[in-house]
């Protein structure tokens, strides 16, 4: 363990800030890297069956597929299901899907790749060995975590390859059975088929292929060549279950002898408990136990309503928060960061003179300024956090839906003080996350509670209104932007973005780690733009760490993308130039101009002022690296604004689901603008004022625009697109509603400056 | 108490403020109902009562006037009610949280009204929330279920 320990206190910091990958990475050798993990299908093997990778197992009753990342409603499973389904010739609905048991074998592998220190749109060989090169901490420190829009880039080829590891295999053992060479076979439909016409059934060869070494050198096949992957029908595995109420989601299952709990915990994370009405939950009906957790207090019962009104009654006080009382003295503190040397975290952007630049412009009184705001937010997916637990004398299992199996079993071991490696986490399917599944509060309370009943499966869950005060949010942040134009044309960009630390708040929650550096979050979607501005800069200022906070979905660029692209397009206005063609000529990359020029064909663009009380926006982000631009029509009625029509355009490089990817990009347009027009958390007594729908509604169907959806493929990275088509969304809606109105607004939610139909 | 769910009758002993999405969840194991807000804010919860959608959270089971129908009893996935045909057509479900309320609704929009305009799907199943924002193939959704169901 000595060797991995350290590779881990070098990676973790590259993992989230991004030094050099490259200094970080040549002190394991390549010897660990390239090792290979073990299988660990083989150790649990049934009579007659074979684990031929570990994503493929094969038994005399039927074909199991593994897809370890999470599905949080993105398409994950399905599209892992058919990437080795491709390659192995099967019908994928004919498969079982799992994700099986979380395991080293199934490292993220990309996860980290663009924690590299450059921008997306670099394409150069430094930067690409850079990104290939995360890969091996990946898989040295055990990394299997879902997000960063990494499952497609970084199982892209291993579960390709695994489906065509698998049928080789499956098709020697058929050549040494039946003594034909293997080049002769041919696989269909989940079977073998000899020359002759003979068909035998891969189940019927399971035992054959276990007892052979697995054929390792597959050639994948070319993309021409492929029956499910790219195909428009190609339907999700999970759409008949989800549409017919048989999806079993974390909050859904039912382990025979399960008592049912809820808790409450101080909503100023992390403040004390102070007192509790434990003899009034107690004489309510169906109530078994009241049991204290971390920061708050839970109470088992026979069904999950009884501990939701026992929670009530309990009637909790809690302690302050550690960190500012309210909302004002949040504004103050990120207000104070901004612009001041004591604060500067880090500068990736620098280009030019912009200081001279602006120096320049102010003795020609044209220096143009602007600050803005984004709000604390809550992920608030529809499924509310839920585990249940069993702990026995010797072993924990844990079902519940993450987005990182193996942190929740090192923290339920910790807290059980049962050996990791008796630690099971059954993944479940998540009725949404948005990134909120990359925490685990709920499970180590979960943890808790099941130590209180031994030998019994606790089922906690929590209540919406616990769910909502008790999320980590997205940071809030502000900026402060300065400009100069010249001569119809942007010439100067400088931004400074003041937030909280993201990265090193959820790193500590999970490991306990203090992370040290710079946090890349705090620009990221501002500095790595692709765009060339004579004089540039972006820089980050880090205020204190205040409400504890996590990742949202497009984490640093669901502000920046914001920040830099309203600023941009203050700019143009200012120069008079046409939004869409200034972005155009200031792009330095091809794939993100050929994405700006679609989506104004796409849109039909002739300007951002359509008439009559209408208004058009266009807006751009780079993110996890898919160029996303988008136009959005608005109209000034009487009721408010009125969003008509969203058109997105993004590049993925290859397109493995085409009608998924649309579903995901306007998803991602439609969280964007949920939140950019109506949802905050604001903060009184150290907790969130929202408590429930009510209050953080986002978009309903009636406020939804038609959307038009085009994807390109000229990126030479194939990439993930649970992301990207938030960031646009918010700045496409502003600077549309400045071309209606007139009016700019630089502070979500917008509903505070204007009124929405 | 007794009730009827997708056409099998259970005896729940549970008290009669207790709302049917837990006595439906947790007292008889029916989990295509879901639990999203308790407020009456989501609309996850929808289920049938008599043929038509109600918040499954807010009704108190002792005031329960009618057959349950649950999204496991308005077809299954081997026999798809119409609207959840349509659905599979346009690949709606992201997450799939909200939409067995999501079905449930729209079933209980076409029974009432055969052939809704955008005013009328929009006014309806406004009341349904999806994080996921899948909004656009719910509307196409809709209109292709109310085909099926013209065309039957
Ligand atoms: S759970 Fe009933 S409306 Fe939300
Ligand atoms: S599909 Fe996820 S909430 Fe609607």
């Amino acid at each position: 363990m000595g060797v991995l320990k350290t590779a881990g206190t070098i990676t973790r910091r590259t993992f989230l800030i991004g030094s050099a990958a490259i200094a970080g990475g040549v002190a394991f050798g390549t010897y660990l890297a390239k090792k290979p993990i073990d299988n660990p299908l083989l150790d649990d093997l049934e009579e007659g069956e074979a684990g031929i990778t570990p994503f493929v197992k094969i038994g005399p009753n039927g074909i199991t597929l593994i897809t370890p990342r999470a599905d949080k409603g993105q398409g994950a499973y399905s599209m892992q299901a058919n990437l080795i389904a491709e390659e192995l010739d099967i019908d994928p609905a004919t498969a079982t899907i799992t994700p099986g048991m979380p395991g080293p074998a199934y490292y993220n592998g990309a996860v980290m790749s663009e924690g590299v220190p450059f921008p997306a749109y670099d394409e150069s060989k430094l930067a690409e060995t850079a990104r290939n090169f995360m890969a091996v901490p990946a898989k040295l420190l055990q990394i299997q975590m879902t997000g960063g829009s990494s499952t497609v880039p970084d199982l892209f080829d291993r579960l390709r390859s695994a489906g065509a590891v698998a049928r080789e295999t499956l098709k020697e053992a058929a050549a040494r059975q039946y003594g034909i060479p293997r080049a002769e076979l041919r696989t269909e439909d989940g079977q073998v088929i000899l020359p002759d016409g003979t068909t035998i059934n891969y189940t019927a060869l399971a035992a054959a292929a276990a007892a052979i070494e697995p054929v390792t050198d597959v050639t994948l096949r070319d993309p021409s060549a492929w029956t499910r992957l790219g195909k428009r029908d190609l339907p999700r595995t999970d759409m008949v279950a989800k549409c017919t109420g048989t999806e079993v989601y974390g909050i859904d299952v039912q382990i025979d002898d399960m008592v049912y709990a809820s808790v409450c915990a101080n909503p100023g994370i992390g403040g004390d408990v102070l007192g509790y009405d434990e003899a009034a939950a107690l004489s309510m009906r169906g109530v078994q136990q009241v049991v204290p957790v971390k920061h708050g207090v839970g109470v088992i019962a026979s069904n999950t309503w009884y501990a939701f009104e026992a929670i009530k009654a309990l009637n909790c006080q809690w302690g302050p928060g550690p960190y500012p009382k309210n909302s004002a003295a949040i504004w103050e503190a990120l207000d104070a960061a901004v612009d001041n040397e004591d604060h500067y975290d880090h500068r990736q952007r620098n280009e030019g003179d912009i200081e001279g630049a602006l120096a320049d412009a102010q003795t020609e009184g044209g220096v143009l300024e602007a600050s803005y705001r984004v709000p604390y937010l809550a992920h608030a997916p529809m499924e509310p956090m839920n585990a249940i637990v069993r702990i026995n004398d010797d072993s924990v299992e844990i079902w519940t839906g993450t987005q990182i199996p193996l942190f929740v079993r090192d923290k339920a071991a910790q807290i059980s003080g049962v050996d990791r490696s008796r630690v099971l986490v059954y993944a479940q399917p998540m009725g949404g996350s948005f990134g909120h599944k990359l925490e685990m509060t709920h499970v180590e309370q979960a943890v808790e509670l099941a130590l209180a009943v031994k030998g019994t499966p606790v089922k906690m869950t929590w209540s919406r209104e616990e769910d909502m005060t008790h999320d980590y949010p997205r940071p809030a942040g502000v900026a402060r932007a300065r400009g100069t134009v010249d001569n119809g044309q942007v010439t100067g960009f400088d931004l400074s973005v003041g937030q909280s630390a993201m990265a090193p708040s959820w790193f500590g929650r999970l490991t306990g780690m203090t992370v040290p550096g710079p946090d890349a979050t705090i620009t990221t979607g501002s500095w790595d733009q692709p765009f060339a501005i004579p004089h540039y800069r972006v820089t980050g200022y880090r205020a204190p760490d205040m409400v504890p906070v996590s990742s949202w979905r497009s984490v640093g660029a669901s502000g920046n993308g914001f920040f830099h692209d309203t600023w941009l397009d203050e700019l143009i206005h200012a120069a008079g130039a046409d939004p869409l063609e200034e972005r155009i000529r200031l792009c330095s990359h091809d794939t993100s101009r050929k994405v700006l020029e679609a989506v104004g064909a796409l849109a039909d663009w002739s300007g951002p002022s359509v008439g009559d009380g209408r208004g058009r926006g266009v807006a751009f982000c780079l993110s996890f690296g898919v160029p996303t631009a988008q136009i959005i029509d608005v109209t000034h009625t009487g009721d408010g604004i009125r969003v008509d029509k969203a058109f997105i355009v993004a590049d993925v490089g290859t397109v493995l689901d085409p009608t998924n990817i649309e579903a995901q990009l306007f998803g991602g347009l439609i969280y964007g603008l949920s939140h950019a027009i109506n949802s905050e958390l604001t903060y009184e007594n150290y907790a969130p004022q929202q408590t429930n729908y009510h209050a953080y509604e986002g978009l309903r169907l009636y406020q939804t625009p038609d959307v038009t959806v085009k994807v390109l493929e000229n990126g030479h990275r194939i990439r993930g697109i649970g992301e990207p088509g938030l960031p646009p969304a918010a700045p496409a809606l502003g600077n549309a509603i400045f071309a209606a109105t007139g009016q700019r607004i630089r502070e979500m939610p917008f509903y505070k400056h204007i009124d929405f139909i | 108490m007794k009730l009827t769910v997708d056409g099998t009758s259970y005896e729940a002993d549970v008290p009669a403020d207790m709302p049917l999405l837990w006595v439906l969840r947790d007292e008889l194991g029916i989990t295509g109902p879901k639990y999203g807000c308790g407020i009456a804010q989501c609309g996850a919860c929808t289920v049938h009562v008599n043929g038509l959608a109600v918040r499954s959270c807010q009704l108190p089971v002792g005031s329960l006037n009618g057959d349950v129908t649950t999204i496991q009893g308005l077809g299954s996935p081997e026999a798809m009610h119409a609207v959840q045909e349509a659905w599979v057509e346009h690949q709606v479900a992201q997450c799939g949280y909200c939409q067995s309320g999501q079905i449930m609704q729209a079933a209980s929009l076409l029974t009432l009204n055969s052939d809704p305009d955008d005013e009328q799907i929009n006014t309806v199943m406004s009341g349904n929330l999806c994080r996921c924002g899948t909004y656009p193939r719910i509307r196409a959704a809709v209109k292709t279920a109310a085909l099926k169901l013209n065309r039957a």
